[in-house]
């Protein structure tokens, strides 16, 4: 079935995509270029060989504090997973193995709550979070990114779920299987890498989220994305720095992304393209 | 095999999901359309009355409204033809056979991973600024006068940025549709002589049409609701230029401390918001029942 292509047409199309793909690219590849120069390399005009140096980094650091922007992204982005994942797995597991005729329509409803504007509930939020002492909270910020992944968590769950075959089920019970060993050995195992990459894309799009994380905090469970947007401001223009700032706050999650990104696409589409 | 022992526990499994997302859903919501009927600003809370439609009446008569609406649908429009044209040109290159498309494919895709600040930043500063940027030092190299990109053009540079961050999830998606066109299908089509043009429109156009129509709600979706890209580069302005419906918002409820008219827009944005989920609900319900 494989059709024979001449190594020309071959060397064309990697030419071609290659130019458009480092294009595409260039961007992120120039800010950790420039991440590596001094603040005079930085603006002296184009160059794709840095010094080399690392004192950008260092100045990041020791002026802002980095590292408690970070660990705030890390508990935020991993905290709001784990526990959309503790509410949704049961979830999404009752739907996929004892679908009743409502289940269709609770999963589009779920769905439904994901397309309300973030901004239009500003507000309200904005009000009970200061009610409640909520605002600028690690904990505040945790619930609101569960609640806005939850849909996509359940969802992405279920289309894992689903494909798990009933009649294995079937199988272990005529074996005799308890419904707790059914369960452990049975079921665990098969669903285990569906919640995996729906945790990986969940920490990814946690990690991103720019609008709740730059509105409900200040400085206490600031994130990255409120560190880098703070980054604005005139008086934090240095290029060399801001690129340092920058790397760092996407490395981590560049690199999951690369791992996840077949997953991605069946997560975001609701599994309507897989 | 659902016995009613296991569609009572299925019940409780459920429970939670539902309860706190019909919570999540309701509450604010009803506080925000409550809000957006009354006049209540937030540097004098104790005076809170009745205001009837005079939120909406007055976002309405704002001509920063119309500008916005407009801003928001220039920008959806565009990022969206921007996307969705040269996803599918992106797609179909990176479908044909080459060395190294796992490296290429990770190249495209990075952008999407890039957080909305740190991507708006990277643009704004590295690459369109014009006294340091690449395109200035381009357009210095070329002896011509570097364009004051965020001064001059700050929707479209907003366009660009944002296109820029979505192009790779549309390319994705309509890869994953073109891969799993049937290679059979295409050799047939080959077989009978068909040309690459009318290969293109008969069989791929038709098989990819779906994934162009998934891409388009959901990219709607999150375009409408664009904040993070606008508040670090041109901040809305210069004037109203770049202001859209979130960030007129933003405005109104956080730098003006009008609750009530932040609310009235935050209404009219849920409304927009409905007409484009309504088309992206009927599109993935149909998968469901497949």
């Amino acid at each position: 079935m494989a059709r024979a292509v001449s190594t020309r047409r071959k060397i064309g199309f990697t030419v071609a995509a290659w130019v458009v793909a480092l294009l595409i690219f260039f961007p992120i590849l120039y800010t950790i270029i420039t991440s590596f120069k001094s603040e005079t390399e930085a603006i002296a005009g184009f160059s794709l060989v840095p010094s080399g140096t690392l004192e950008s980094y260092a100045e990041v650091q020791a002026q802002s504090n980095y590292f408690k922007f970070f660990l705030n992204s890390v508990i935020i982005a991993v905290g709001s997973t784990i526990l959309a994942l503790v509410v949704a797995v049961p979830a999404a597991w009752s739907m996929a193995f004892s679908p009743t005729k409502r289940t269709k329509d609770i999963l589009m409803w779920m769905l439904s709550t994901k397309m309300m504007p973030a901004v239009a509930v500003l507000v309200p939020i904005y009000l009970i979070f200061r009610d409640t002492y909520l605002l600028d909270t690690r904990i505040g910020l945790t619930v609101m990114l569960m609640l806005i992944n939850l849909p996509i968590v359940v969802w992405m769950l279920y289309t894992y779920f689903r494909e798990i075959p009933g009649e294995i089920l079937e199988a272990a019970r005529m074996d005799g299987a308890t419904l707790w060993g059914e369960i452990v050995y049975v079921l665990t195992p098969m669903a285990v890498p569906g919640i995996a990459s729906t945790m990986l894309l969940n920490i990814i799009l946690a990690w991103n989220e720019a609008f709740w994380t730059i509105r409900l905090t200040t400085t206490n469970a600031a994130p990255l994305t409120a560190f880098i947007a703070s980054f604005s401001s005139p008086q934090g223009l240095f290029w060399a720095k801001l690129s340092a700032a920058s790397t760092l706050a996407i490395a981590p999650i560049l690199i999951m992304g690369w791992f996840s990104q077949r997953q991605l696409v069946r997560g975001l589409t609701f599994g309507a393209v897989k | 095999m659902a016995t009613r022992q296991t569609s009572t526990l299925a019940r409780f499994m459920m429970a939670p999901s539902v309860i706190l997302l019909f919570i999540w859903m309701i509450v604010p919501l009803a506080m925000t359309l409550w809000f957006s009927f009354q006049n209540y600003n937030l540097l004098n809370p104790a005076n809170v009355s009745f205001a009837g439609l005079f939120n909406y009446k007055f976002f309405y008569t704002d001509p920063a409204f119309f500008q916005s609406i407009w801003n928001t649908l220039v920008l959806v429009v565009g990022v969206l033809l921007i996307t969705v044209i040269g996803g599918i040109a992106l797609a179909l290159l990176l479908d044909q056979p080459m060395f190294g498309q796992g490296i290429v494919r990770i190249l495209v895709i990075s952008p999407f991973f890039v957080m909305p600040p740190v991507a708006a930043l990277v643009w704004k500063n590295m690459i369109m600024h014009p006294g340091y940027g690449v395109f200035a030092d381009f357009a210095k190299f070329f002896g011509a006068q570097p364009v004051d990109w965020f001064a001059q053009f700050p929707l479209f540079s907003i366009i660009i940025i944002v296109a820029w961050q979505w192009l790779p999830f549309a390319t994705l998606i309509l890869l994953t549709a073109l891969q799993s066109l049937d290679g059979e299908q295409k050799e047939a089509a080959e077989m009978d002589g068909a040309g690459i043009v009318s290969r293109f429109i008969y069989l791929t156009i038709p098989h990819i049409s779906r994934a162009v129509t998934v891409v388009i709600l959901i990219q709607t979706i999150f375009l409408l609701g664009v904040y993070a890209e606008i508040l670090v580069t041109t901040n809305g302005g210069p004037g109203y230029a770049s202001t859209n419906l979130p960030f007129l918002i933003y405005r109104t409820a956080l730098l003006g401390y009008d609750v009530g008219g932040a609310s009235a827009g935050g209404i009219i944005a849920v409304i927009l918001a409905n007409i484009v989920a309504f088309f992206l609900m009927r599109a993935v319900g149909k998968n469901l029942d497949k």
